[in-house]
């Protein structure tokens, strides 16, 4: 291989400069503050477990919506066999009651930008 | 075909690594998961109407308007050319033209008609709307998903009793203090709204708002296909017409003068 050297070298630069941001973030660890999401206090469990919300809820959200809207169906079954509306001011924001509290922070340490829920939807008054 | 012992190991170590793989896909299938169950409580039609006995009505009162007002946060824009309406008052004449002339009997005359989506058994709307955004639902109620709606106004073109109404601007400013119902969702700038025959508190088993509202007994809401029901009983014994039937439309609101 001609230049073998240079080449190798060269990639290996290139793989560093690519990778920066992830090894970077994960040597500064304790420098990026999670997010402290504001709980509901009297309740423990949501719809379905924290994993799959954390994770789902988007999809849940939306599928929630069409079976709401087109379908005329209210109400939802969980995976641990109890009952819910669906409604995300009515069931959601019952518990999460703040929507800058618990939703805008999650979204803005994901980086994801905040969705365009409340453009309609009523959220509950902040107290604050 | 000639299969050497070798091809035929290689082939059934594939077959059973793909039934490994199966518990796999099943978890991914899992995940897809997403139940319903039916709401015990809702009223249930096979063709929603509603019958507006005229002659009960009284020519100051706007109770039915404001309790639809009030329950679908429609906003006050003190602008008529960007007005939104749900239910709204229209003389005879406009109500019913084609059937209206001069000599008309002075009462009805006079008398204002309240009017609303028509909830056709023949949507127009329907039919012109390019993205399904409104539809006809199984009972008969012509529905709109505000998420979908992409502000094209065909369905206010198509509708030949001017139902539908454009959101010009932001309707929450709009919306009177105090006012704002929670439970229902504002829309938003370039969606297109109408009456939608009450449908969340038709799940809920309520009558529509303008309904429970009426105190003089106006209006009758139920279903047409049920012969024992109130709205069959109402239009049986009564005489009644409808808005423009001449443009085969179909619709399912019935006027007794």
């Amino acid at each position: 291989m001609y230049d073998g050297g240079k080449i190798i070298a060269g990639l290996v630069i290139f793989l560093g400069v690519v990778t920066f941001p992830f090894w970077y973030t994960q040597a500064n660890e304790e420098a990026i503050e999670k997010p402290q999401l504001l709980l509901p206090a009297d309740e423990t469990e949501c719809v379905e477990p924290t994993a799959y919300m954390r994770a789902s809820h988007m999809q849940m959200l939306n599928e929630w919506r069409d079976f709401v809207v087109r379908e005329g169906q209210a109400t939802y079954l969980s995976s641990t066999g109890k009952m819910y509306e669906m409604s995300l001011t009515r069931t959601c924001m019952k518990c999460h009651t703040s929507r800058q509290e618990f939703c805008n922070k999650c979204h803005a340490y994901s980086g994801v930008s905040t969705p365009y829920c409340w453009d309609c939807h009523v959220e509950p008054k902040e107290s604050a | 075909m000639m299969k050497s012992r070798r091809s035929f190991l290689k082939i059934s170590g594939a077959c059973l690594l793909g039934l490994g793989v199966k518990p796999v896909l099943n978890a991914f299938a899992q995940a897809e998961r997403m139940e319903i169950a039916p709401n015990p409580n809702a009223l249930r039609a096979g063709r929603w109407a509603l019958v507006v006995d005229i002659t009960k009505c009284r020519d100051d009162c706007t109770d039915c308007i404001n309790a639809c007002n009030r329950a679908h946060n429609i906003p006050d824009l003190g602008r008529t050319k960007e007005e939104v309406k749900w239910i709204w008052n229209e003389s005879y004449e406009h109500a019913f033209p084609g059937v209206e002339h001069e000599f008309v009997e002075e009462r009805v005359k006079h008398q204002p008609f309240m009017v609303l989506c028509n909830h056709c058994d023949n949507p127009p709307c329907v039919r012109v709307c390019p993205v399904q955004a409104t539809w006809k639902r199984e009972d008969g109620i012509v529905m709109m998903d505000f998420h979908r709606c992409i502000g094209c106004r065909c369905c206010m073109a198509a509708c030949p009793y001017g139902s539908r109404s454009f959101n010009w601007t932001d309707p929450r400013p709009y919306i009177p203090e105090g006012r704002m119902n929670p439970d229902f969702p504002t829309r938003t700038k370039g969606v297109v709204e109408k009456c939608n025959f009450c449908v969340e508190r038709l799940a809920k088993g309520l009558q529509p708002a303008c309904v429970e509202s009426c105190s003089s007994g106006v209006l009758t809401f139920g279903d047409l296909d049920d012969p024992n029901s109130e709205v069959r009983k109402v239009l049986g014994e009564r005489y009644s017409i409808q808005r423009k039937p001449e443009l085969g439309t179909r619709p399912r609101v019935y006027y007794i003068l």
